[in-house]
């Protein structure tokens, strides 16, 4: 087993072993550092930014930064949440996020973020970008209306299910998740049972026909705010 | 156009849902020669809810509302149960529906009762504006207030428990609901249930005793003789949640009957208006010249044949003797019909809560896909309809709406233009008052002319008269 060593979370002590990243030993220690695009069990890739910490004085994306002997991490702080807010909203405006209708309303991660940072109206301008459905698969639908680019769906499918159905394509404003086939989700070797059915953070892949089927009230985000689990460790 | 028309603007209209202006047009011996109720805004759910999933719509197309979402969350349903091919409910399902259905009925017709039509009924027509309001309300009679906002608050905890919110909730879904009625939640709509019926009571008896005692000037007020349209269940009960299509005539001869509304496109057409972003619906039968008809609590009354609840029943008795058993068609009428509903509402939520179906826990049932498919409900102001066909990849390809203020639009029309004429015509000054007049024959409708939002408070109506130039004459605000 690696040997543990110690650095700081906004003055306390946090035990990590080697090869951690600073949100895995924050969430172990029961410190909850905001995320969206990290998931446990999936390689992480850094893209949203909203774990964004300061390491040493230093910008860091918390889920990608190794853990080390001695550094300084800065977490809550007024700077930190202004800025891990912003880009929560940014997210928001970018795509068409509808959540008075979505099905994933009270299990999305957006949502959730949205409500645990207090964002009642984004400040920036909607884009309301023109973005294409695929509903031709039996039993799968993607809403790219409402994806966030976190990438889950892309290394699910190619590095657990070993099928690299998703595949971004494009670039900076333009950018969005693509199958991989010359036709639509229904010409892909996918199968609802895959990893990649059960990682999007928001309700852009979603399984067909399920819907509101959970009451409000049984939703995951219903009772407390995302990160609730997280801090409940700390005991 | 000759120049010696004027025309009076009333805009917005007041104490209505959702944003609607009258314009009444007058010759050069201030004769009223036309009336119209305009529908201003535009909502467009029919086009943009094409592409979505079927299972999203119950839930997207209620937001056409925040009064009465539910009749649209349900109506949605039932056409999306005929899309998952399920004509039968289990009864936990459809009684959780039922019980949803009516908490919404009960909150909506309180909500108008006390809230929009009472300062009417309480100060007259010509009151001070300043006191003919809902703060009037509350300050000159605030035990009625208190039961108003009690018995809405009532209904919308109903409206929580079976869909999870008070607005916009969840709870139906294609093919049955996603939860039941815990025994917690039951008691707790039990422990006021009796309260609630004898307010309901009480509100009758007011709606009743101001339209028998004031029936001379009533009857003939915006009133006319109509068709009458509503869902009637087999039996000939009223049934505000399911049921056939029956219209009667205004002497009460059947025009439709027993028609299943799955085929609703046989016997109803929409007419389209340059004037006006409400269509006109009619009876195909007779022709869009003739053929319309009135909706709601009255044009219900006026079409089954018995309430299947005592009081409501005995009410209903009492009501349909004033016109000795044939139609009523005094459109002041529906204020009364309005509340013999809210305590059938009640009784029927009270029979519910009684019934162990709630708590079952066989809430959905599934069939084969269907294309096509058709969903009507007796909402608060009348029968909506919501049509829809669904392509093989589960999206929606077309959507028709006939909301069911849109059924009452030539009615509420030639109220406001029978009200103009007598009122209006030939008068040397226009008073707000006569003005007003106008508004209580809309009113009695309780259009949902948006659906989300109404004037509250201080309430920004101006009246303004120009000449055919658009040259401004005359103007008065309040």
């Amino acid at each position: 087993m690696s040997e543990k060593f110690v650095f700081t979370i906004d003055g306390v002590e946090v035990k990590a072993t080697q090869g951690q990243s600073i949100l895995e030993a924050a969430t172990e220690a029961g410190i909850y550092i905001p995320s969206l695009c990290y998931m446990k069990d999936l390689i992480p890739h850094g893209s949203c930014r909203v774990c964004t910490v300061k390491v040493d004085g230093r910008f860091q994306a918390g889920c990608v930064q190794p853990a080390a002997p001695g550094i300084k991490v800065e977490n809550d702080t007024p700077e930190l949440m202004e800025i891990r807010k912003d880009i929560i909203e940014m997210l928001f405006v970018e795509g068409n996020h509808y959540c008075m209708f979505c099905e994933k309303s009270g299990d999305c991660e957006l949502q959730a973020l949205g409500y645990r940072f207090g964002i009642a109206a984004p400040k920036h301008k909607y884009l309301f970008p023109d973005r294409k459905l695929d509903a031709t698969h039996p039993e799968i639908f993607i809403d790219r209306n409402r994806c966030v680019l976190c990438g889950r769906c892309v290394n699910a499918s190619r590095d657990v299910d070993g099928k690299t159905v998703f595949e971004f394509v494009g670039r900076g404003i333009d950018k969005t998740v693509a199958v991989n086939s010359d036709a639509n989700l229904s010409d892909t070797d996918i199968s609802i049972g895959d990893k990649s059915m059960d990682v999007c953070p928001v309700g852009c892949i979603i399984k067909k026909g399920v819907g509101f089927k959970t009451p409000i009230g049984q939703r995951t985000y219903d009772h407390e705010p995302i990160g609730s689990d997280i801090e409940r460790r700390k005991g | 156009m000759d120049n010696k028309y004027k025309q009076v603007v009333i805009e917005p209209v007041t104490r209505v849902e959702g944003h609607g202006k009258v314009t009444i047009d007058l010759d050069e011996n201030n004769q009223v020669k036309q009336a119209r109720l305009h529908i201003v805004e535009f909502r467009g759910f029919e086009r943009f809810i094409v592409g979505r999933p079927y299972w999203e719509v119950p839930v997207l197309v209620q937001r056409l509302c925040g009064i009465c979402p539910v009749s649209h969350h349900l109506a949605a349903a039932k056409a999306m149960d005929g899309i998952v091919g399920v004509d039968k409910l289990t009864p936990t399902a459809e009684k959780m529906r039922r019980l949803m259905h009516y908490g919404q009925m009960f909150q909506s017709h309180a909500l108008h009762f006390f809230h929009l039509c009472s300062p009417d009924i309480l100060f007259g027509f010509d009151a001070d504006v300043a006191i003919r309001n809902v703060i009037g309300v509350i300050k000159e009679h605030k035990d009625l207030a208190v039961q108003g906002v009690m018995m809405r608050k009532y209904g919308q905890e109903i409206i929580k428990m079976t869909s999870g919110k008070k607005i916009h909730g969840t709870g139906a879904i294609p093919g049955g609901v996603n939860k039941n009625l815990s025994i917690a939640e039951r008691d707790e709509l039990l422990k006021d249930i009796d309260q609630m019926i004898e307010w309901s009571r009480g509100a009758l008896k007011i709606a009743k005793d101001y339209t028998i005692e004031n029936l001379e000037m009533l009857a003939p007020f915006g009133s006319f003789d109509s068709s009458h349209l509503s869902l009637v269940r087999e039996d000939g009960a009223m049934d505000l949640y399911h049921g056939n299509i029956r219209a009667i005539d205004y002497e009460g001869n059947k025009i439709i009957d027993d028609a299943d509304y799955q085929y609703y496109t046989g016997y109803i057409a929409e007419e389209v208006k340059d004037w006006s972003y409400m269509k006109f619906p009619f009876i195909k039968s007779i022709g869009p010249e003739k053929g319309w008809y009135r909706v709601g609590p009255l044009a219900r009354m006026n079409t089954c044949d018995f309430i299947d609840t005592p009081e409501a029943e005995a009410a209903r008795k009492e009501f349909m003797a004033v016109t000795n058993g044939k139609p009523n068609n005094i459109t002041m009428a529906y204020h009364w019909t309005r509340m013999i509903e809210v305590l059938h509402s009640i009784e029927k939520i009270k029979e519910l809560l009684h019934d162990s179906d709630l708590q079952g826990n066989d809430l959905v049932v599934k069939g084969e896909r269907r294309h096509e498919s058709v969903g009507l409900i007796e909402a608060p102001r009348g029968t909506l309809f919501h049509h829809y066909r669904v392509n093989e990849d589960d999206q929606v390809e077309m959507c028709n709406l006939i909301v069911s203020t849109t059924n009452n639009n030539v009615p509420m029309n030639l109220a406001v233009e029978g009200i103009a004429k007598e009122y209006i015509s030939g008068k040397p000054e226009i008073t707000e008052g006569l003005l007003n007049r106008v508004e209580v024959g809309i009113r009695a409708y309780d259009p949902c002319l948006s659906c989300a939002t109404h004037a509250m408070g201080h309430m920004p109506l101006t009246v303004e008269m120009y000449d055919a130039e658009g040259k401004l004459v005359d103007s008065k605000s309040k």
